[in-house]
């Protein structure tokens, strides 16, 4: 541990914050597209046969296949059928698309935790189909699975490095750049590796605090 | 794509994924017993250990980890690792840190009883592991453990990034090739499926085995049987 140089993790700070800064619009980003498409394909998920079965092999193969091919496929595919869209927004639509099947799994559960007896009572009252949904079922299982949503954020946050690998300057390609600038490999990638900890544990801790106080 | 591209890259592509599949998850095995188990250990240290560790290998990416054992690490140590080795070592290290959570919590859901009656017959704690809290809980850790393995398999493809030949390395170099990226791109992702498909069935018929073992027939197995 003889050739640690703190001078340079000083040089590299600048860089390391608009890493961070990225890192964090990807990741506010990219929650809130899950969430809503995982919303989505919840509620495909109760729908009838020909809608719950396509929708069902979608998300499970986007779930069971590696993050990095998708991000490679939107990255290489979307320009051939004539999407010019920048690798931050290809990178973006990708893991949102990809965590989006995961949050999908937690309304299901959600919603089906959700008494009977409440969806017999909206049919009861001749609710209609969007009343029932908004007014009824969501706001009681939102309840119960914004502790496990906050999971996948943190599970998410993770895997933004992943983006680096179509040229988006989130951390870790930050830290790159800036080794292959210096030619000081430890540095950089210790102070993004120590950064994803100091942002992750304080993160996951609050959420089982949450799911203390929400889920009963 | 021609039969070259699939002889020659493709296939020892996906040789080269399974390898990597198969040695991580094996590392991923050990860590993940050896800390679940000191997460119930009786010394307050061992468990500060074990739970530090978890908190720190959960915590980071396995991405930056990968690249911090291959680039910093000879810088820092003094010692390199193929690229290989150091992708199976991070993503072992990293999913055996989830699986170690996995562990705990299976073991802490056996009943009481089941400990009390094994110190009552005067067992040794290795004993009471083995005979009697390990062939109860493994066939509850099967389930998250197949949700671990199928991340994990996804997780292989960070390597190509090392430079590692796998899937999505060919991926890669065939689109460079051929020009093609939606037939080789798709191709790529429905190889994965494939994968994650069988290791899912595998998994099935050994959560069976494992539950027939202590006496639970696949009928009687309640929630825990489907996922």
């Amino acid at each position: 541990m003889n050739n640690w140089d703190w001078s340079a993790v000083a040089d590299f700070m600048p860089a390391f914050w608009d890493g961070l800064l990225v890192t964090l619009q990807v990741l506010v980003l990219g929650s809130l597209l899950s969430f809503s498409l995982g919303l989505v394909w919840a509620i495909g998920y109760r729908g009838p046969r020909w809608v719950r079965w396509p929708v069902n092999l979608f998300t499970e193969f986007i779930r069971n296949t590696p993050l990095l091919v998708q991000l490679f496929f939107f990255f290489f595919v979307l320009p051939e059928w004539g999407v010019q869209a920048p690798a931050l927004t290809t990178g973006t639509l990708a893991i949102g698309l990809h965590y989006s099947t995961y949050t999908a799994q937690v309304y299901r559960a959600g919603i089906d935790a959700v008494p009977a007896g409440q969806w017999e009572a909206a049919t009861a009252l001749s609710l209609p189909a969007s009343r029932t949904w908004f007014a009824v079922i969501l706001p009681q299982a939102i309840r119960r699975i914004v502790p496990a949503l906050g999971n996948y954020v943190i599970s998410m946050l993770k895997d933004t490095p992943l983006l680096m690998a179509i040229g988006v300057l989130e951390m870790l390609q930050q830290a790159r750049l800036a080794s292959a600038h210096s030619f000081q490999y430890a540095e950089p990638l210790t102070v993004v590796g120590v950064a994803f900890i100091l942002i992750a544990y304080p993160a996951s801790l609050l959420m089982r605090a949450l799911e203390r106080r929400l889920v009963r | 794509m021609t039969a070259g591209l699939w002889t020659n890259w493709i296939i020892p592509g996906i040789w080269i994924t399974i390898q990597l599949t198969v040695y991580s998850a094996a590392l991923a095995a050990v860590v993940a017993f050896g800390i679940g188990i000191a997460r119930t250990h009786h010394s307050r240290v061992v468990r500060f250990l074990a739970a530090f560790y978890t908190e720190v290998f959960r915590g980071t990416s396995a991405l930056v980890l990968m690249f911090w054992l291959f680039f910093v690490m000879p810088g820092l140590f003094g010692w390199a690792l193929v690229p290989m080795w150091a992708a199976v070592l991070a993503l072992g290290l990293s999913y055996g840190a989830y699986g170690a959570e996995v562990v705990r919590g299976a073991l802490n859901s056996v009943a009481p009883a089941q400990r009390e009656a094994g110190v009552a017959l005067s067992f040794t704690p290795w004993q009471r592991m083995r005979l009697i809290l390990l062939p109860q809980a493994v066939p509850e850790m099967i389930p998250p453990f197949n949700n671990l393995l199928i991340e994990l398999l996804k997780g292989t493809a960070l390597v190509s990034l090392l430079g590692v030949a796998d899937t999505s390395f060919s991926a890669y170099l065939v689109r460079l090739a051929t020009q093609e990226s939606v037939e080789i791109y798709s191709v790529t992702l429905v190889i994965y499926f494939v994968i994650a498909f069988v290791l899912t069935r595998g998994m099935r018929v050994l959560e069976r085995k494992t539950k027939a073992g202590i006496g639970i027939t696949a009928g009687a197995a309640g929630a825990g049987g489907t996922r």
